[in-house]
C-alpha cells in the first residue's frame, strides 16, 4: 500500500471518513493500465480529470462521462460535508446517472439534492452516497470515486463504488 | 464476487420461471443457474441473456443488478451461481422489476453468509438453550402432546395461526396440507389467519353480495375511463401493477388499447380519484404526470361509509346509475338507497371534503360521456378499508355505489376489486365449525393448549399485541419450566410434562413453523424448518387470478421442508401413534397424507375439486375446472401462465376468465344484492383512544420493504443489508410543525404510546403530513405498530388496524440521521 501511495503522493487525500474511501478503492485504481494487469483483484481504472475545484459551484451539476465515454456522469458540490465528499469542504461527490434499475437518465433535484429518474420514479439521496429515498431501483446510484490536486485544484475521477447500469463490468 | 462485476450465465445455464412470492402481484421472473466456476462471455452469442456487453446496454434492456445474484450450494455439494432477472415476456411485469423482487437472490438461502439465519433443522428448547434435533424425535413430540390433547380435552384446545394464502409461506399446495391437517384431520375451530385474529374473509360484505373481491383483469386499469383508488397505495403495495397498467392509462400510451376495445365509443386519457387521508407517494407521482386529471379526496380516518353514503346518494339523485341493470341483475335496489340516504353537505361534513371536490368526483366516475354512454369506471381498494372502521359496513357502502352505477358485472374497463397483499393461493376443506372465534382473545383468556404458528408471526403484527405477546409468554414460560424441570425425561415422559403444564397449570405449549426464529423464538419450544418458493415447487394465483408454477430450483439448507410435507409428517405421526394402540377410528381422520412431494398435495388439494371421481367439498379459488391443471400444462404456460376459473384445455393450453360476472353473480340467484349499511361513527373502542390522545397513527407498507419483513429480521447481519440500511426501524412519518413543538427531528427515536400499549419509531418529518396525524410503517420487527391498535373488529372479527390514536414522546437523538437518508419520498415532476 505504502508504494500505491508513493506513487500518486502528488494527490491530496481527502481526511477523514472520505479519505478512508479514497484509500480503499482508489489506492488500488491504476493510473497506467499496466500496473493493474495480473496483479490486481480490481478493475483497471484510469484517473481521468474532470472538472475544477475553483470553479465549482454549490448545487450547480457538472457533467463528464466516467469510466469512458457512454457512461454519463454528474458531479455535485452540494454545500455541506457528505460521507464520500472530497475537497476542501468535503462536499463534492460524483454519481453515474445512469439509474440502476433501468438504465433511465436520472436527473438533479438543486432543492432536495436527489436524483430523480423519470420513468419509474426512483429517487436517490445525493447526500447519503446515492442511496434509494423510494422506488424501484435495488441498487444504489453507483458512486463515482472523486481525488483532486490542491495545487492545481483539479478533480479526478479514479474508480467506481457499484455497478453501472447496463454492464457486466464497469471497465468494457 | 467483486461489487463492480457480474457473472453472466452462460448459454447453457439452467433457466426456470420464478413468480415473485413478495406482492400480490406476482411479477415473472427467470432464474438462470449454473456452475460457480463457470460464467458467460460478454459476446451476445456467449451469455443466456443474449446481450452484447462489450458495449453499453441501452436503457430498457433488463435489468441485471448485483442484488439479483448470489450463490447458492446444493445437497450434492454443487455450488451455483444464480441470477434472477425480470421476464420481458410476462404480460404482468413486461421485463419491469421491484426493489422487493429484485432482491429475491439476496434472500435466498446462500452458501457462504448467513449460514445460522434461517431454520435448517428442527430445534427443540432444552434446559435453557435450543439445539438442533431430528425430524423423528420432533414430530414424536409434537404429535405426542397434540395427541395428548386431542385425546383428553378435545380438538377446542388445539390453536393455530396460520398463513392462508398464496407465494411466500403459501401457495395452494400448503394451505391445502395445513388445512387438510387443521381441519379433516385435527378438526380444531381454534385457527386465526396470519394477519388477524379469526379465521374469516376480509371481504364478507362483497361475497354476500354476490361479488368475489379479484373479478377483473390488470388489462382493465388500462382501458378504464376512471379508477377510483380507495385506501390503496400503489406504488408502494402493487408497485408493478401500477406501473404497466395503471401509469400507461393516465399518460395515454394505453388508447390504442381502449380504442381496440371500445371503438367508436369516446374515450381519454385515465382520471384517477384516491380516496387516502394522507398525501401518498403513488397520489404524488400520479400528479406529476396529470396533475389535472388526479383527484385527492383526503377524508377523516375512518370516514368511508360517510362519503361513499353521500355519492351514492347524489348519483341516485343525478340519474347517474343503470336503472335498466339493476332491474334485471340486483336486488335490494329501493332499501340501500334509503337506508343508506345522507347528503353530499352531511358528507362532507363528516369526511372534512369539500361538497365541490364530491361532486367533481361523482361526475369524473359516474356522470354519463357525452355520447350518452356509461363511464368505466374501476374500484380499487385494500388495507385502508380492509383495516378500516368496520370492514364490513364500508365494503358494503362501496358495493352499493359500485352496483347501482353498474362498475362491476362484466363492462370492460371497471371492476371492484382489492389491490391485495400476499399471492393468493386458498384451497382447503371448509373449517370444521364455521365459527368466527376471536382467537387472540381466546389465548388470552387462557384457552387453548398448544398453539401452532405455522407461516406466522403475531407477536409482530396482531392487533393489541403486546397484550398478547405478554400472555403467550408467561403462559410460555409455565411450559419452559416444567420442560427444564424434566431431567432425562423420554420423549414419553416429556409428552406427560408438557400435558401437565398446559392442562393443570394455565401453559401454552408454542411451536414455530417458519423459514426463521422470528418474534416467536421467545415463547416457542419447539421449531420446524420451512422452505420458500425457489426450494419447492409452488402455485398461487395474483390480483387478476393469474395462476403460475413458481419452480424449484435450488436445494432447501439443512432438513427444510414444505409445509404441506410437515403437515404430511405431522399427519402420518399421529396415524401411526393411533393405529399403535390399536385406535383405527382415530387412525383413518389422519389417512391421505401419502405424499412424497407438493406436486402429491398439488393433485390431492387443487386439482380435488370439481374432479368427477371424488366426493366432499372443498374451498379452492381454483373452483371446479381446478382438476384440469396439471403442474406439465402450467410450467408450459410459463410466467404468464392461466387466469382463474379455466374454461377449458386447448390444444396443450390452459384457456381462463378474464373477467368474472359477465351473466351471473356468486349468488344463490346469481343477482348481485345490494346492502344496507348506514354511517355508524367510529367503533366504540377506537373513539375512546380518539377522546384521550393526540394523535391519529395512520399506518401501513413501504415500497422497499412491502411483504419482505420477515426476511429483514432475520438478515439483520448481512444480506440484503441494503434494505435494513434503508429501513432499520419502523419510520414515523409527522408534519415538521408537530414535530417542532414536541423537539423532535428526523432520525429521532420516539415513543408511541397508549391505554393498549407502546412502541418505538423513528422519526420522519413530512411536510404533507397533516398537523395531528402520523403515518407509521406496519409490520416491522423494530417498532411494532400493532402494540397501540386496540381489539376493535367489525362483525366477522375483522380488526380496525388503522384506528389507533396515541400520543408521541421522544427517547433519543439516535444514529440514524448518519446513515438514512430523510428526504422526501414523494416525486415531483
Amino acid at each position: 500500500m505504502s508504494e500505491t501511495v508513493s506513487r500518486r503522493d502528488f494527490f491530496k487525500i481527502s481526511g477523514g471518513v472520505a479519505a478512508g474511501v479514497g484509500l480503499a478503492v482508489s489506492g488500488m485504481a491504476a493510473h497506467s493500465a499496466e500496473a493493474a494487469v495480473n496483479t490486481s483483484t480490481n478493475l483497471p481504472y484510469r484517473s481521468k480529470p474532470i472538472a475544477n475545484i475553483r470553479t465549482m459551484k454549490t448545487n450547480d451539476p457538472v457533467h463528464f462521462a466516467y469510466p469512458d465515454s457512454a457512461s454519463p456522469c454528474v458531479a455535485i458540490k452540494t454545500g455541506n460535508p457528505v460521507p464520500g465528499g472530497i475537497g476542501p469542504d468535503k462536499d463534492i461527490i460524483a454519481y453515474s446517472t445512469q439509474c440502476t434499475h433501468h438504465g433511465c437518465p436520472v436527473s438533479y433535484d438543486p432543492k432536495e439534492k436527489s436524483f430523480k429518474c423519470p420513468c419509474h420514479f426512483s429517487l436517490f439521496d445525493a447526500e447519503k452516497q446515492g442511496q434509494v429515498i423510494c422506488g424501484q431501483a435495488p441498487t444504489k446510484l453507483p458512486q463515482i470515486v472523486l481525488e483532486y490536486d490542491t495545487k492545481s485544484g483539479s478533480i479526478f475521477a479514479v474508480s467506481v463504488i457499484g455497478l453501472i447500469y447496463g454492464r457486466q463490468a464497469n471497465i468494457l | 464476487m467483486s461489487e463492480d462485476r457480474l457473472v453472466l450465465p452462460p448459454v447453457n445455464a439452467h433457466k426456470t420461471n420464478l413468480t415473485c412470492h413478495f406482492c400480490i402481484v406476482g411479477c415473472g421472473y427467470k432464474v438462470y443457474k449454473w456452475p460457480e466456476n463457470r460464467e458467460g462471455g460478454k459476446a451476445p452469442n456467449q451469455n443466456a441473456l443474449k446481450l452484447d456487453f462489450r458495449k453499453q446496454i441501452p436503457a430498457f434492456s433488463v435489468i441485471a443488478t448485483k442484488a439479483q445474484q448470489t450463490v447458492v450450494a446444493d445437497k450434492d455439494g454443487g455450488r451455483y451461481n444464480v441470477l434472477i432477472v425480470p421476464d420481458n415476456d410476462c404480460v404482468v411485469n413486461r421485463g419491469g422489476g421491484s426493489w422487493r423482487g429484485l432482491h429475491m437472490a439476496s434472500y435466498m438461502y446462500n452458501a457462504d453468509k448467513q449460514p445460522n439465519a434461517r431454520l435448517i433443522h428442527p430445534r427443540m428448547h432444552t434446559g435453557d438453550q435450543w439445539l438442533d434435533t431430528s425430524w423423528k424425535q420432533a414430530l414424536a413430540l409434537y404429535a405426542g402432546v397434540t395427541k395428548k390433547i386431542l385425546d383428553s380435552k378435545g380438538p377446542r384446545e388445539i390453536a393455530f395461526d396460520s398463513a392462508d394464502h398464496g407465494g411466500a409461506g403459501g401457495g395452494f399446495e400448503n394451505t391445502w396440507g395445513a388445512g387438510k391437517l387443521m381441519f379433516t384431520a385435527l378438526q380444531t375451530p381454534l385457527v386465526r389467519i396470519h394477519n388477524r385474529p379469526s379465521y374469516n374473509s376480509e371481504c364478507h360484505a362483497t361475497r354476500e353480495m354476490g361479488i368475489m373481491e379479484l373479478n377483473n383483469s390488470y388489462e382493465d386499469a388500462e382501458i378504464a375511463d376512471c379508477i377510483m383508488a380507495v385506501g390503496c397505495n400503489p406504488y408502494e403495495s402493487q408497485t408493478n401493477y401500477f406501473l404497466y397498467h395503471w401509469v400507461p392509462n393516465l399518460n395515454g400510451t394505453s388508447m390504442d388499447k381502449k380504442k381496440k376495445w371500445f371503438g367508436t365509443e369516446i374515450i381519454g386519457k385515465a382520471r384517477i380519484i384516491y380516496v387516502d387521508p394522507r398525501k401518498t407517494t403513488t397520489i404524488s407521482i400520479s400528479e406529476s404526470i396529470a396533475p389535472d386529471r388526479v383527484l385527492h379526496l383526503d377524508i377523516q380516518p375512518g370516514t368511508d361509509v360517510a362519503l361513499f353514503n353521500g355519492l351514492f346518494t347524489y348519483v341516485v339523485e343525478q340519474g347517474w346509475i343503470d336503472r335498466d341493470f339493476i332491474a334485471r341483475r340486483t336486488k335490494g335496489f329501493d332499501e340501500a338507497v334509503a337506508a343508506n340516504r345522507i347528503s353530499l353537505e352531511e358528507s362532507s361534513r363528516i369526511t372534512g371534503v369539500s361538497v365541490e371536490k364530491l361532486k367533481q368526483a361523482a361526475e369524473w366516475a359516474y356522470k354519463p360521456k357525452d355520447d350518452g354512454k356509461r363511464k368505466r369506471t374501476m374500484h380499487a381498494y385494500e388495507k385502508g378499508i380492509i383495516w378500516g372502521n368496520d370492514n364490513y359496513a364500508i365494503q358494503s357502502s362501496l358495493l352499493d355505489l359500485v352496483i347501482a352505477t353498474h362498475n362491476v358485472g362484466g363492462r370492460r374497463g371497471t371492476g371492484c376489486v382489492r389491490m391485495g397483499g400476499h399471492q393468493e393461493g386458498y384451497a382447503r376443506p371448509p373449517h370444521p365449525t364455521g365459527e368466527k372465534l376471536y382467537n387472540d382473545q381466546e389465548i388470552i383468556a387462557g384457552k387453548g393448549m398448544i398453539y401452532t404458528a405455522w407461516g406466522a408471526n403475531p407477536f409482530q403484527s396482531t392487533c393489541n399485541a403486546e397484550q398478547f405477546r405478554e400472555v403467550v409468554l408467561r403462559r410460555s414460560r409455565i411450559v419452559k419450566e416444567a420442560m427444564q424441570k424434566s431431567r432425562r425425561a423420554t420423549t414419553e415422559q416429556m409428552v406427560e410434562a408438557i400435558y401437565d403444564a398446559v392442562a393443570n397449570h394455565g401453559g401454552l405449549f408454542v411451536v414455530n413453523i417458519n423459514l426463521y426464529p422470528t418474534m416467536l423464538e421467545q415463547a416457542a419450544h419447539l421449531m420446524l424448518p420451512a422452505v420458500h418458493p425457489g426450494e419447492m415447487n409452488l402455485t398461487s394465483m395474483n390480483g387478476e387470478r393469474r395462476m403460475r408454477l413458481s419452480q424449484r430450483f435450488m436445494d432447501p439448507p439443512g432438513s427444510a421442508k414444505a409445509d404441506c410435507l410437515i403437515a404430511a409428517d405431522i399427519a402420518n405421526t399421529l396415524k401411526e401413534l393411533y393405529k399403535a394402540e390399536g385406535n383405527d377410528k382415530m387412525a383413518d381422520r389422519f389417512k391421505g397424507f401419502e405424499w412424497k412431494t407438493e406436486e402429491d398435495a398439488f393433485n390431492d388439494g387443487f386439482r380435488l375439486q370439481g374432479a368427477k371421481d371424488v366426493g366432499g367439498v372443498i374451498h379452492s379459488q381454483g373452483g371446479d375446472t381446478g382438476y384440469l391443471a396439471t403442474y406439465a400444462l402450467l410450467a408450459a404456460a410459463g410466467n404468464n401462465g392461466v387466469q382463474l376459473p379455466i374454461k377449458e384445455v386447448s390444444n396443450g393450453k390452459l384457456i381462463g376468465t378474464e373477467m368474472l360476472y359477465t351473466d351471473k353473480f356468486g349468488t344463490d340467484d346469481g343477482l348481485a344484492h345490494f346492502k344496507p349499511s348506514p354511517w355508524k361513527g367510529l367503533l366504540p373502542a377506537v373513539q375512546g383512544q380518539k377522546d384521550k390522545y393526540r394523535f391519529w397513527i395512520n399506518n401501513g407498507r413501504i415500497n422497499e420493504t412491502w411483504q419482505t419483513m420477515f426476511h429483514e429480521l432475520a438478515a439483520s447481519n448481512g444480506y440484503a443489508a441494503d434494505t435494513t440500511e434503508r429501513w432499520p426501524m419502523a419510520p414515523l412519518e409527522i408534519n415538521p410543525q408537530d414535530a417542532q413543538e414536541l423537539g423532535v427531528a428526523s432520525g429521532d427515536i420516539v415513543e408511541v404510546f397508549n391505554d393498549y400499549g407502546s412502541t418505538y419509531a423513528m422519526a420522519y418529518l413530512v411536510p404533507t403530513m397533516k398537523r395531528n396525524q402520523v403515518f407509521m410503517q406496519f409490520g416491522h420487527f423494530n417498532g411494532v405498530m400493532g402494540d397501540v391498535t386496540t381489539e376493535a373488529v367489525d362483525r366477522n372479527v375483522i380488526p380496525y388496524y388503522k384506528g389507533a390514536w396515541a400520543n408521541l414522546r421522544k427517547v433519543s437523538s439516535g444514529e440514524y440521521k448518519k446513515t438514512v437518508s430523510f428526504k422526501s419520498r414523494l416525486y415531483t415532476a
